[in-house]
Order: C-alpha cells, then sequence, then structure tokens
C-alpha cells in the first residue's frame, strides 16, 4: 500500500509537469508566454506576505523564547492528564497549531529520549502529520490578498485541532496501546 | 481574534521574560522570529514563480476548468457561494488534491490563487468571506495521505517500522478535517444569520 503511494507521490509531479503544458500546446496555447505571464504574479505575491508573517513569526518566537509557552503549558497539564493524555506529549497539542518548526523540533526531542517506536512517540508522530500549522497557513493564505478580519476561520481552525489531537490519541492506544 | 491572539503572545511573553529577569531575550527572540519569516518568504519566491507559471498554463488551456468540472457537486456543496464557472472552483481542487497527494509545494501558490479568486467575488476585500473560511479549513486540518515529513524523521532517529503510523495519521487527519468541515458550516450558518 505504502510502496504505491509513495511510487504515486513521486511520479505526480513530473507527470503534472509533463501533461500540463503539453495540453496546452494541444489547445494551442502559447505555452512559454503563458507560463511567463503566471510566473509574473508569483514574486509580488511572495514579497506582499512578508509583512504578515513578520509579524506573526515574531509573536510567535516571543512567546515561544520568553518561556510563556512553557508557563501556560504547566497550567493546561493537571487538567488534561486528568484526563489520562500523556503529559510528555502535552506541550505539542498547543505548540502545533501555532509553530511548525517548534513542533517539528519537540516531536525530534520525543524521538531523542523515549525513541520513534514508543506509544508517545507512535502519538507525537501521528498528532504532527495529522494537521497543519493553523495559524501559519492563516497567515499565509489570508495574508496573501490583504484580508484582515478573518471572521470565524481562526476558531474553525484550533477547534478543528483539537478534533484531530483526540482522533490520534484515541486510534493511536486502539492500534498501538 | 487574530488581533487577541498575536497581543496575547507579545505581552505574555514579555510580562513572563521580565518575571524571570531575562528580559533580554525579547529583543533577540523578536528579531529571530523576524529574520525567520523573512526567509520563509524568500524561499517561497522560487515555489510561487514556478508553480504560478505552470497553472496558467492550466488556465489558458481551459484544463482548470475541465478539472472542476469533474468534481462539481463536491466543491459545489463545500463552497455554495462561488459560480459553478468560476476560475476559482478549478484552484480550489488543485490545492486540495495537492495537500492529498503530499505536494506541499505546490499547494500554497494554488491555494493563493484559489484567495485571490475569490477575492475578485468579494464586496469588501479587507474581510474574509465564508467561501474563503471553508478553503482555510480545509488546508489547517492537513488533509494529506502520506505525512511525509515525519516518515523521513522517524527514519532519522532509527525506527524500525517509520511508517506504521500512516494508518492512524489518516484516521486522525479525516477526523480533523470531517470537523473542520462541520465546525465552518456551523459558524456560517451563525455568522449568515447574524448578517441578516
Amino acid at each position: 500500500m505504502f510502496s504505491i503511494i509513495g511510487l504515486l507521490s513521486k511520479w505526480m509531479l513530473p507527470a503534472i509537469l509533463a501533461f500540463i503544458p503539453l495540453y496546452g500546446a494541444f489547445r494551442k496555447v502559447p505555452v512559454y508566454e503563458s507560463f511567463i505571464e503566471g510566473a509574473k504574479e508569483g514574486f509580488p505575491t511572495a514579497i506582499a506576505l512578508i509583512p504578515h508573517l513578520v509579524g506573526m513569526m515574531v509573536a510567535v518566537s516571543i512567546f515561544r523564547e520568553s518561556g510563556a509557552l512553557h508557563f501556560f503549558l504547566q497550567g493546561l497539564a493537571p487538567l488534561l492528564s486528568w484526563f489520562g493524555f500523556p503529559e510528555e506529549v502535552l506541550p505539542l497539542s498547543l505548540l502545533r497549531p501555532i509553530s511548525g518548526a517548534g513542533s517539528l523540533a519537540f516531536v525530534e526531542s520525543i524521538y531523542r529520549t523515549y525513541g520513534p517506536d514508543s506509544f508517545v512517540g507512535r502519538l507525537a508522530s501521528t498528532m504532527q502529520g495529522s494537521t497543519d500549522t493553523t495559524l501559519f497557513v492563516l497567515t499565509v493564505y489570508f495574508g496573501a490578498v490583504g484580508i484582515r478580519r478573518s471572521l470565524y476561520a481562526v476558531k474553525v481552525g484550533f477547534l478543528a485541532d483539537f478534533a484531530g489531537f483526540l482522533a490520534s490519541w484515541l486510534i493511536v492506544s486502539m492500534v498501538f496501546g | 481574534m487574530v488581533n487577541y491572539i498575536w497581543l496575547f503572545m507579545i505581552v505574555s511573553g514579555i510580562v513572563a521574560a521580565a518575571a524571570q529577569g531575562k528580559i533580554e531575550v525579547v529583543t533577540r527572540a523578536a528579531l529571530q522570529g523576524a529574520s525567520e519569516a523573512v526567509a520563509v518568504c524568500i524561499g517561497l519566491i522560487s515555489i510561487m514563480v514556478f508553480w504560478m507559471g505552470i497553472m496558467r498554463i492550466a488556465q489558458d488551456s481551459n484544463l482548470l476548468q475541465k478539472f472542476a468540472n469533474l468534481l462539481r457537486p463536491f466543491v459545489q456543496w463545500l463552497f455554495p457561494g462561488i459560480p459553478a464557472n468560476h476560475p476559482a472552483m478549478g484552484y480550489i481542487l488543485s490545492n486540495i488534491s495537492a495537500n492529498l497527494f503530499g505536494l506541499g509545494n505546490a499547494a500554497t501558490p494554488m491555494g493563493i490563487k484559489a484567495m485571490e479568486e475569490m477575492q475578485k467575488l468579494n464586496p469588501d476585500p479587507k474581510t474574509a468571506t465564508p467561501a474563503m473560511c471553508t478553503l482555510l479549513a480545509l488546508n489547517t486540518s492537513g488533509l494529506t495521505l502520506i505525512p511525509t515529513t515525519i516518515i523521513g524523521l522517524r527514519m532519522k532517529y532509527g525506527s524500525l517500522d517509520p511508517t506504521e503510523i500512516i494508518g492512524t495519521t489518516l484516521f486522525a487527519t479525516c477526523c480533523s478535517t470531517l470537523a473542520a468541515i462541520l465546525l465552518d458550516r456551523w459558524y456560517r450558518r451563525r455568522h449568515e444569520r447574524a448578517a441578516l
């Protein structure tokens, strides 16, 4: 199963890369000029993201490096471990939605301490792999088009992450527990 | 809400640093965060330029439209606010497919293109539309078939079976995506009722 999906992933990109221009040529589209026209938009879009991303990543960095994140986790720990959630992985549930690099570094520290094949290692893997960095995705996608008011998107993102963590805990306990 | 989260992270960080008598950490953390952010954006330039070029060919040759037609009922159900023939549909589907197949690099430019197309339908360009929130919900829940980064990391740390977490991850990501879709629906209804 995995080898098929792995093979598919490896071939997907070259296949798309061959198919789109070929189809374009077949449809009499001047493919190279069309590519350049579209590509022109890439640069300003990436640059327009800078203020949004700087603003968000500065705040996340201060929150993490100052120890404030750690402090809030300690406050949360007794509450969640009361439900039986493994204390070692707990910080990940707060870190994952706000910082992609930070949560990945945390997963590495779990692997180093407990090993990737331990229960907490498997749980951390599943939690990290099953959701994306909500705050980052929000900043990039809305920032790129200049959206300032995000309605209920933040709430939905964080609540869905939480649902994902509960599901990870449940399934890892059932499969590997 | 983003305003409050942002303010909260900065102020609580400064208070925490001051309380521990290591206020100098704040300046270092701020500058470090800023330079990381710029590095991310610079890294995005090449990806965005490349994929937006390729996707323009797909758009000019009507391929994107064809692709959108294939899965129209599903996407129409998810995004009732977007006209069926709108170019945003093709980009939304490309974004979802790229995410599914683990082409994270391609997913971001396509998602941004989808947002740009949806922005054209937006009466108030500073405020997100419900359709934009739906696309965002699908992306933040991180729907993917194979978590490639994690598998690589497990390999690096000598896991005996690095891929054993694919099944559990797939289950969890389906749950969080389902939760995202349902929550999005619920909040959208509430938002639309409030607007009436």
